[in-house]
This record gives C-alpha cells, structure tokens and sequence, in this order.
C-alpha cells in the first residue's frame, strides 16, 4: 500500500478536528514533505554532507472563538490524531481571539510553474561534482561554500472546502575563493541544478578573491557606492521583514506609507513568488500571486496574510507563513526591477593589474564606470537592525570592496562597517544607475529569494573601518 | 523496535555499507511557546517531532541522512545513505580524519526540574503573558508583547565504538518588552531580556522572573525614552549591564574560540576567526580580569547538559586565564585536527541536523567588584544595558553593538536616561580595557544563535556580571 498523499493527509487532519471538535469547530492543515540537501565544503574539500527526507503537518484550529496551533512530524494514524487532540485543547484553554479572520473559501490556486524531476531527486554525485568543479575553477585557491538541492511537495486543506496542493525545486550554490585572507565570492539561485554550472562560479569568485588582494583601509564617512546584486538582496531582504510586513505596518512600525513616493523613480520592487518554481499558496491556502509592493518609486502596497488584512481593510496578499502571528507576513521573493533600456552605458572601463576581476559583468562595469570615487561592495554580512521603523541597519562588507576613482576600479579596499537608514539610501534622488539584469540570489532558507541588479547609491554611510 | 533499537539499526547499515565509524541520534523534542500582544494571547504554538539522524565517516568523508520514521527498514536505510553520501563526498576529499578518544559509556542524564513546565496549566501560562502585557499597555507602551517558550527533549545517542546514551533536557524562559512608537522612530525596554531569560529548568525560571512586577516600569521607560537624550557620540568610559556583556562574551569570545570557525570549515558562512592556534596558551586576549570557562555542567544554564552530541562527557575547561587564551570548543574531529585531546562541545539542533561545534556555557568568573562599586568608581562614562542589536565581522574583532537604555554616569552616579546607545569597538583591544568586573553573576540563557547550512538553532549560556571598559567609543548613527 503506497503512502498518503500530502493531500490525503491534510483531510484526514481536518476531519478528525470536525470528528473530536464538532461540527463548528474551523481547521486548516497544511503537510509538506520533503527532500533536502546540502553538500559543503571547506578548505576546498567536502567536509559536510547532508541530506534529509521529512514530512511535517500544521494544524489551526478555531473553537468556540478560539484559535490554537500545532504542528508534528507523526503522520501515523495515531500521531494525527494526537495532534489534532492536543491543538484542540490547547485552543479551548485560550483566551478568545476577536482578530480570527477566518479561513480561505473554495478559491482555486494560480498555476505554478513545472518542477524540474531531475532537481528533485538529484543525487549527492551530482552536487559533489559541482563542488569538485568549483575548486578546479579556483586554480589552487582554497575554496568554501556549498551546493544545495531542494524538493518540497505540499498540500493544503480547510474545513470550509478548500483545498490546494503544489510542489517546488530549488537549486543554489554559494562559494568563496580566498586568497592570502582576501575573499571573492559567487551564488546562484535557479530551478534546475542543471542551471548551475559550478565551474563558472568557481572561476568568478576566485577572480574577485585576486582581484581583493593587498586591501587598504579607508577612513569612514560618507561614500557613492555600486552594490553588487549580493549586497542589494541584503537590501530587500530588511525592506521586506521591517518595512512591507503588514504586521509591522498595523502596528506603525513600518516606514511604509502607501501613495507616497518614498523611493527614488528607478526602484520598483516586486514580489513575484511564481516568478520561479514555487508553492502556489501560503500558509492560509491563499494563492500567491505577484504583488508590486513600489512602483517607480511610489509605495504601493505592503504583505498581508487574512488577519493583518482583516485589521487594515485589505484583502490578504497571499504572504501568510508559519508563526505570522507573532512575526507577520513576510515577501520572501522579491525583484528589483533592472533599468528598462538596460545599462546607461555598456563600455564600462575594465579594470587591469592587481583590480583586474573585481567587475564581473557588463552590468557593474556600467555602473562603474560613472563613479567619480566611490566605492564597489560585493556582499553586506551581520546586517542588524538599530531602528524598525526608520529601518537603520549596522553591517559590514564582506567579500570584497574596491575604491573606484574616475570610472575605474583603482584598488582593493579592507572591509568597513557602515550604520545606515535603508530606505532613505534608496529615497528619491539616491539612485544614480540600476544595471539591466536582476540577478537571483539564494536565501538560507529554500524557497526564499532575492533578485536584483546591481545599484549605483549617491551615498552610504560607513562608521567604522576594519580596525574601528 | 526501542528508540536505542533504531539508533543502533542505523549505524549497523552505515558500517555494513562501508563506514568505518557511524553514530546515530534519535531526538524527540516537545516544543511549546505562548506570545502575547497588549493584553490579549497572540499565538499558541505546540510542536512534536520525533526522528533519527545517522552520520557516517567512510575513508576521510563523512555523510549524514535524517528520517522521521524510527522502524527497522527506515533506520537502516537512513545508515545506508549516509554511507553513499560519504562516498560522494569523497569525490572532493580531504586530509584523514581522526576522533580523539572518548570512553564508550552507557548513561543516562537528566536537567534538572522542579516545575514540569508542559505541566503547568495553558490558563496559568496564559494568565501570566496577559497580566504583565495588559499592565505595559496600561502604562503607555503601544506594543505591550510577552513570551514564553518552552522544549522537552529526550534523545537516544549510540556509536558505532559502543556509545548508548539517552537524556532528557528540559528548557524554557520567557520576557516581556514594551515598545513605544514616536514620529520617527520606536523605543524598547524589556525584562529581563528581549525574548527572555532561559535555562535548562523547570517552570520556577519564569515563576523567578517576576515579570508582573516590572511590566509598568518597562513600560514607562519606553515612554520616557523617546523623549530622552540621545547617546552622545565619543570615546568614553563604558559600563555594561550583565545582559549585554553575555551577549559580548557571545559574540567575541564563545563564535571566536569555536576550533571550526578556526579550522576554516566555516569561513564561506559563519566565518573564521581572528585567532591563530599557534598562539593557543600564549594569546593576550584581554585584561587579567578576563576568566572565561567552557562549562556545560552549570546546573540550571541554558547550555548545560550530560553528554554532547557525539557522546563527550560534560567537562568544564578553561577558554581565557588571567586574560591568555587557553582552551577552545572542540568536537573528537576538529580536534584531531588541530592536535588537541579533548572535544566535548558538538551539538546538533534536533534530529534531521548533523552536530556540529556549538557554545555550551561559556561565561567570565565573578569579579571582585559590585556595579554600584563600578559606577562610584566612574568620573565621566555611560551605562549600557539589554541588548537591542548586535553586529560583528566574520573574523569576531569588529563589532557594534546597541542597547535598550544609557543612564549618563557623571562623577561617580548615575544620571538621566540616554537613547539610542551604541558602541563600537575591536574584540581583543576591547577586552584588553577591561578594569573592573562585579561579582554578582547571571548565566544568561542565549535561544536563538543561529550557525550551519542547513541553519541550526543552538541553545547557550552565558554567566556575566556588570564591567566597565575604558576608553570606548559610543553613539555611532546613521
């Protein structure tokens, strides 16, 4: 006898809350299973080797005005029911929850694009050859990063009839070569693993490790920077969680002010969840769609699960997740638009001697090549947040910086920290170039993403070089 | 089939598959948290998850595959893939791996509990998140939030060198913060501590926290915060709160003297550390002030336990003596490598992870001063207290940290309330600046240090007293 489906799995859930709850009793259930892997390595050898094949069911409950949750990796007969007992009198020993905004109707689920097989049962020779390539490429430097494969299949029921199934691949791999305590770093984000060519990205980082050789340090103070789509995703990944989080907003802890231009004309930011391999629904059973959160510039809109919507008069966006209650809906795959006509100018200057590989496409070397002096950051690390609501952010650089003089990149610079007001970095007037590509970059957490093409900032504040 | 059954199935199939050491974990965690908002329960969640992870060295490789299915037929498939995941990991080999020795035991431990805390009634947890938050509300704050959280884990550790360990860790803590929202920006005071204070014990943690009686005060002080002077910006004396040096020690001691961190076999992630075990036993990493210990048998610390993860003993070691660097976090690989003898400090964050090097408690020895001593001894300076953000380099030197609260410390007292306190500074010279510790010590429970990819979740401790460092400088903005 072959295993339940998830979405079997999800209805029997449910079921048994209306068998042990009453008819009244809502539920929704959400069973995902799935198969992760992750091959690390160090010190150009693979020194990790993980895989992982898990199922997990979430169950909500609302009784008699009351909501509880829970959640098990037991999918047993036993094991369902025992959570659905358990969630059931957690929720009668809670206090009433006046904010329930009930569950999803019957709706149907937008498609979701077609999940690479090959991705999803790729085998750990397949990742590992990609490592072994990755340490070719770096021509002796010593190598570290990983290789990851990610297959999730999930499925959601309701007791008021909903229901909704779907299944995701991811593939990434995110390395550094380094070089005397120089680090060049190169990540990829996409659908297939096929799609992820390890000895293209070994060669990159070990480039941008030579190129980051012989670094000085800077004074701190205020500099025009052009961010490299690493150091953007950090970017939005902070603008999602503090700003377009509309948990954060109904509590006027966000800057966001739909209608107003808070940004400059160049940026547009768009979630776009199915934009690649991705679930078609939310925690809630809400289908995802694409949600244009700035437009030009101008704030649109912000993320919304049913009860950040119910607060605020909205509809959900389709950005509920697990344990949104307490942290909000969250956009986990956000763009930033590229130019429309593409770079302002495509004869970025290359760079030569001990520079030479720090400008890795024809997108940054655009960039670049307007920058009077400023400087060229690779990647942003320990970004922690001072103020939510002004969105103030301390950090460091990582993995290369650059002084640019007149256009080129004149020379390798010590990482600095910088404490920094995100939104009014990229407010109107702060933009001076996007490059025509948005880059796909991965998250920790598969299924998460961040694409953006590389900025040109008329101004960054950096507090602190590398030795204070 | 018993839980050791399932562990010991796995690393039979690992070795018959061509390990030459295999070891096994079966973990079921028990997991419960309660998160309140201005007077009303938020969110309720309980989880329950049971499974088994194998990890296998097959050559100078190792491999690891997680199940959540503890039968006979999925033990052992789990071995024969960790088996076949060391193998392609072979594809990229590195130097041989050797295991310091460890004495194959079968034990049992337990954490002490007083007050099962999943025993205590939903209503009681409940009536405690509200009270204290309706009370902040009541008081000004506009975000009133309260927390508690709460883990019962019990696990089953066997080796293939005859290890058969089970445990059961009982964890749980709880806060409250207030928030208040101006114009432009938002202030935060919280108790203990923002998300909490943990330890590995029963109910009576949270019963001691007493957090009804500091919500109106908390509260209060977020109010008069947004009104507050600003830190000034500069180089002064610095006093912190015991709360916020846990977090230091955390950040630029516990992440630095990780052996894997040193190793290199996190730099493309965590990063590495500024530390050379070449100058192991002669380092000067701060003042002689500076006793830090490795001491996973602290009754009641959130890092504490009986045996770790690869079936090391708890032992208490020293990191820093009289301000020298001495002693490391070690597991039985890292170890061998860098040619120590002792490993002890490898955890993994629930079944379906691989261990890895972790902080157990790792805190300074008491001073021989109070903080009221500290601050009559303060001509000019500032007090920092309960920490609000954290940010330190790759290395573990460059770190800026800020905190909820500044009092002004003028001519030996203590003054009005500062906002937005920063500061900034470079771990060793740092540490180096230390002249005055007090005695009266917490073991702060950290729940939340993120490591590993995959993420992994560590719990720590970190026991702290009131300091004073001289010569800092405060009030970095954007």
């Amino acid at each position: 006898m072959s295993a339940p489906t998830e979405l079997e799995l999800a209805g029997q859930v449910v079921e048994l809350v209306r068998r042990l709850g009453g008819p009244a009793a809502q539920a929704e259930a959400v069973v995902t299973r799935a198969d992760l892997a992750l091959t690390r390595f160090a010190n150009s050898a693979i020194h990790q080797n993980v895989a992982e094949s898990t199922v997990g069911i979430r169950l909500r409950v609302h009784v008699d005005g009351r909501t509880a949750a829970g959640s098990g990796s037991v999918v047993t007969a036993d094991g369902l029911r025992a959570l659905a007992e358990r969630t059931l009198a957690a929720a009668r020993l809670c206090p009433p929850d006046p904010g329930w905004p009930g569950l999803v109707p019957p709706t149907s689920a937008p498609l979701a694009p077609p999940v690479d097989e090959a991705t999803a049962h790729a085998e750990p020779d397949q990742r590992a050859d990609r490592v072994r390539a990755f340490v070719a490429a770096a021509g002796g430097l010593s190598t570290a990063g990983y290789c990851r494969t990610a297959h999730r299949s999930s499925a959601y029921a309701n007791s008021a009839g909903h229901t909704a199934h779907g299944r995701s691949v991811e593939a990434a791999m995110d390395g550094i070569a380094r070089q005397a305590g120089a680090d060049g770093v190169a990540r990829r984000c996409a659908d297939r693993l096929s799609d992820i060519d390890g000895a293209e990205l070994g060669g990159q980082a070990a480039a941008k490790a030579r190129a980051a050789a012989d670094p000085v340090e800077l004074p701190p103070g205020r500099y025009e920077v052009v961010f490299e789509p690493a150091a953007v995703a950090d970017l939005l990944q902070n603008l999602s969680w503090y700003g377009f989080n509309g948990k954060r907003y109904a509590e006027r802890q966000s800057f966001a002010e739909p209608g107003a231009a808070q940004f400059d004309r160049a940026v547009t930011l768009v979630d776009d969840p199915l934009g690649a391999s991705g679930l078609p629904f939310d925690a809630e059973g809400t289908g995802r769609r694409a949600l244009t959160l700035v437009e030009a510039g101008t704030t649109r809109a912000v993320a919304h699960d049913r009860r950040t919507a119910a607060e605020v008069g909205a509809e959900s966006t389709g950005h509920a997740v697990a344990g949104g209650a307490t942290w909000g809906p969250m956009a986990r795959n956000l763009r930033m638009s590229g130019a429309a006509a593409g770079p302002a100018s495509a004869t970025g200057r290359s760079t030569t001697g001990a520079a030479a590989g720090a400008v890795v496409d024809a997108d940054t070397a655009a960039l670049v090549a307007g920058v009077r002096r400023g400087l060229l950051v690779t990647d942003l690390w320990y970004t922690r947040v001072l103020d939510p609501k002004s969105l103030v952010v301390t950090g460091l650089t990582r993995n290369g910086v650059w002084l640019v003089e007149d256009g080129t990149v004149v020379r390798a610079v010590r990482d600095l920290r910088f404490t920094e007001s995100y939104p009014r970095a990229l407010g109107p007037g702060a933009v001076l170039g996007l490059g025509g590509r948005p880059v796909r970059q991965p998250d920790r957490v598969d299924g998460v993403w961040w694409a953006a093409p590389p900025v040109r900032l008329a101004s960054w504040h950096f507090t602190g070089g590398a030795s204070g | 089939m018993t839980e050791f059954d399932a562990a010991t199935a796995a690393v039979q199939a690992a070795l018959d598959a061509g390990a030459r050491y295999a070891d096994a974990r079966v973990m079921h965690r028990r997991y419960e948290s309660m998160t309140a908002r201005n007077g009303d329960v938020e969110e309720l969640t309980q989880d329950e998850s049971i499974g088994l992870g194998v990890r296998a060295l097959v050559g100078a490789s190792w491999g690891f595959h997680a199940v959540p299915d503890l039968s006979d037929a999925a033990a052992r498939d789990a071995g024969r893939r960790a088996a076949r995941i060391a193998t392609a990991s072979a594809r990229v080999p590195g130097p041989p791996v050797d295991l310091v020795p460890v004495e194959a035991v079968t034990a049992s431990w337990s954490s002490g509990c007083q007050i099962d805390p999943l025993g205590v009634p939903l209503s009681d947890k409940g009536d405690l998140l509200v009270g204290a938050t309706r009370t902040m509300a009541e008081h000004g704050a506009d975000l009133a939030e309260g927390l508690y959280q709460i883990w019962d884990t019990a696990k089953w550790f066997v080796s293939s060198e005859g290890h058969r360990i089970d445990q059961r860790i009982r964890e749980c803590g709880g806060g409250i913060s207030a928030t208040s929202i101006g114009d432009g920006e938002t202030q935060r005071r919280s108790w203990p501590s923002y998300r909490g204070q943990y330890g590995t014990t029963g109910w009576e943690l949270v019963e001691s926290l007493d957090l009804a009686a500091h919500a109106a005060q908390i509260a209060e002080e977020s109010r008069a915060l947004l009104t507050a002077p600003p830190c000034p910006a500069g180089e002064t004396d610095l006093i912190l709160g015991g709360e916020q040096l846990a977090l230091q020690i955390h950040e630029s001691v516990g992440h630095a003297i990780e052996l894997d961190r040193i190793l290199g076999w996190e730099a493309a992630f965590a990063g590495t550390s500024w530390l050379d075990l070449a100058q192991l036993g002669s380092l000067r990493y701060g003042s002689e002030l500076m006793n830090i210990t490795i001491d996973p048998t602290i009754p009641g610390a959130l890092g504490s336990f009986g045996f770790d993860d690869e079936g090391s003993p708890a032992v208490k070691r020293d990191a820093v003596r009289d301000g020298r660097w001495v002693g490391v976090l070690a597991g039985r690989d890292s170890a061998a490598m860098a040619s120590l003898d002792y490993g002890g400090s490898v955890r993994a964050d629930g079944w379906a992870r691989l261990p890895m090097v972790r902080m157990t408690n790792v805190g300074l020895e008491p001073g021989p001063h109070t903080l009221d001593e500290i601050i009559a001894a303060t001509d000019d300076g500032v007090l920092m207290d309960l920490n609000r953000s954290w940010s330190i380099d790759d290395k573990r030197l460059n770190f800026q940290f800020g905190c909820e609260v500044g009092w002004e410390i003028k001519k030996g007292r203590r003054g009005r309330m500062l906002r937005n306190p920063t500061y900034t500074g470079i771990g060793p010279l740092f540490w180096r600046s230390m002249d005055m510790l007090s005695g009266e010590t917490v073991p702060w429970g950290t729940p939340n240090c993120g490591k590993g990819q995959p993420g992994q979740t560590g719990h720590t401790g970190h026991p702290a007293a009131p300091a004073r460092f001289r010569n800092v400088r405060v009030g970095v903005s954007a």
